[in-house]
């Protein structure tokens, strides 16, 4: 039996966006599927936020195609399609004259929503209690939460996040991430862009780095860790001399590195995991080990150092 | 068309509570009230009635300061939308950009019809209580006109706001704008007339020429309405011929509010988002 594959959402093919000589995106191709949660992560000015305008249809492209939904969002007759995304851009401005209420009743007009929804939307983040209150005298993480209610608007099937969680504490993102993670299970698509790569790793299905409007990787985050070509980290904890003498049983498989008489750290590769895991798993010592495959974090500094060729031919530096 | 009323809708409450309405009506109030009752004082000599004299006065006023509070109303409709980051929001709704023209045009043009016709309207009022007279309808004229000429530099901002991607910019555009309009064109007219002395633009041309201007036709269409105002504005010497009526000067002033509204149209949907 087959496993029907979703539906393409976006379907993007060599597109190129230049703004003079500046070249902010070059030849990328990518294809993003319903019920998708993909992070976008790259170096300011790396060409996200060009990326979003041209998936909203605000920009066309230099060269190449977008399609959402196999419409090209740009056309004039395709605005109609925006009912269909929820945008929440790099910290969110509104008005601070009007009342979070009235703001969200704005959007809901030029959404063709009706505005009744607008107060579960604002309880669901959290602001029912403020909702009276004008949006000058908000906080961020208020404003922030803000952007996220006029964003689920009418229940739209792509959220489109840029830098969403920039300036909130850690409580406002984690509900923050809880909030698109029921979306998702309902269905929704989510793409979005974030310097935490933390948050990407723990809640995204696959990750796309570009560096200088170029898409280096993407796939999700265990196809990431192998294709990358870093290393895996043990770190062996053990009475003083022990963890030494231990770790210089690998030496044929990984490199070692001496952290103190009691801590060493073995570096293998990703090819070598079951078999050092096993040799681990016969030596009988008292002490702890800690095994770290390659972070989010490792990955985004491998690519966004070198291009997609060198980086995966490198060997660990 | 709901969101034009919903985006004219904003303009109208944030207006409201900038205190921008309560502003231009108090100034609006207080010098059409001042000016009329100052103004009119001298009306029992020529025997127009009072209220056509508060035309003339008012008229006088209205070629300044109007336009300079419908350009300060307007002139970051656009610009200041995309430097305090809302203009992005805005955009990636499932509506044209035309729409939020025009819903942003709506929204200036209800602030200054307010603004006018409780300023001038109350300054009317007060005239026809404490003096009596006839001229209502040319009165109604003048509130009528000068809720379009508001209009027309409303849609001169807005043109102003598409183009220039400062606000700073902006704002001395728009005080450029105003300048040549209330100022300058005239003061060229004027000279080139004195240098050309009848030879090539004859009295027959000057009302058109005076058409690319909306504060001239404005100024035609107020001093030359009603015989009452012709006569107290020393008008009456200029041959009827000549003169556009007051349909045409109307619809002069129309396009002087669709052609500029339709250019921030066009050059706002031409511009990339920054």
């Amino acid at each position: 039996m087959s496993i029907a594959r979703p539906p393409t959402v976006y379907s993007i093919n060599a597109l190129t966006r230049r703004f003079g000589r500046l070249v902010a995106l070059d030849s990328l191709d990518l294809e993003i599927a319903e019920g998708e949660f993909l992070a976008l992560a790259g170096h300011n000015g790396a060409g996200k936020t060009t990326l979003f305008k041209l998936m909203l249809g605000l920009l066309p492209p230099s060269d190449g195609n977008i399609r959402l939904y196999g419409r090209n969002p740009a056309e004039s007759g395709a605005v109609f399609l925006r009912r269909r995304i929820g945008f929440l851009p790099e910290s969110a401005a509104f008005s601070g004259n009007l009342t979070g209420q009235e703001t969200l009743r704005f959007f809901a007009r030029l959404k063709g929503v009706p505005s009744s929804g607008c107060e579960t939307v604002l309880d669901d983040v959290d602001l029912g209690s403020a909702r009276n209150k004008r949006v000058r005298t908000y906080s961020k993480g208020m404003r922030q939460r803000l952007g996220l209610a006029q964003m689920f608007l009418g229940d739209p099937s792509v959220l489109i996040l840029d830098e969403p969680t920039t300036g909130l504490d850690p409580e406002s993102r984690r509900h923050f991430f809880e909030l698109l993670a029921a979306r998702k299970q309902a269905g929704a698509t989510i793409i979005l862009s974030s310097h935490t790569l933390s948050e990407i790793e723990e809640y995204t299905d696959r990750v796309a780095f570009l560096r200088r409007g170029k898409l280096v990787a993407c796939g999700s985050l265990g196809a990431l860790q192998a294709d990358s070509g870093l290393p895996v980290r043990v770190r062996i904890r053990a009475p003083s001399g022990l963890a030494e003498r231990v770790g210089e049983t690998f030496s044929d498989v990984a490199r070692i590195k001496r952290l103190n008489g009691s801590q060493v750290d073995l570096f293998y590769s990703q090819a070598d995991q079951s078999e050092v895991l096993r040799r681990l798993g016969a030596t009988e010592f008292a002490g702890g080990v800690d095994v770290r495959p390659p972070r989010l974090e490792d990955i985004y500094h491998r690519y966004q150092g070198a291009s997609i060729s060198t980086a995966t031919d490198d060997e660990e530096t | 068309m709901g969101a034009i009323a919903a985006i004219a809708g904003r303009e109208f409450r944030e207006g409201i509570r900038n205190r921008w309405v309560l502003g231009a009506t108090l100034i609006l109030t207080v010098l059409s009230v001042t000016l009329a009752f100052l103004g009119s004082t001298p009306a029992g000599t020529v025997r127009a009635s009072p209220l056509a004299v508060t035309v003339v006065s008012l008229s006088s006023l209205s070629i300044f300061l109007v336009p300079l509070i419908a350009l300060f109303l307007s002139f970051d409709g656009i610009t200041g939308e995309s430097e305090r980051g809302t203009l992005l929001l805005l955009l990636s709704y499932p509506i044209s950009r035309r729409t939020i023209v025009i819903g942003k045009f709506i929204g200036y043009a209800a602030i200054i019809g307010f603004s006018v016709i409780i300023g001038y309207g109350s300054a009317g009022a007060a005239v026809l209580a404490f003096q009596g007279g006839d001229g209502v309808f040319g009165y109604l004229g003048l509130i009528g006109s000068t809720v379009l000429l508001g209009m027309v530099f409303a849609s001169l901002g807005l043109l102003v706001s598409a183009i220039f991607k400062e606000r700073a910019t902006a704002a001395g555009m728009s005080v450029a704008v105003w300048l040549l309009f209330a100022l300058l064109f005239d003061m060229a007219l004027m000279a080139a007339l004195a240098a050309d002395d009848n030879q090539r633009i004859g009295p027959s041309l000057v009302p058109w020429l005076l058409m690319l201007n909306p504060t001239d036709v404005y100024r035609f269409f107020n001093l030359t309405l009603l015989d009452d105002v012709r006569t107290f504005a020393g008008m009456a010497s200029l041959g009827r011929a000549a003169m556009p009526d007051a349909g045409l000067l109307i619809a002069a002033m129309l396009l002087w509010v669709i052609i500029p509204l339709a250019a921030a149209s066009l050059v706002f949907r031409r511009s990339d988002v920054r």
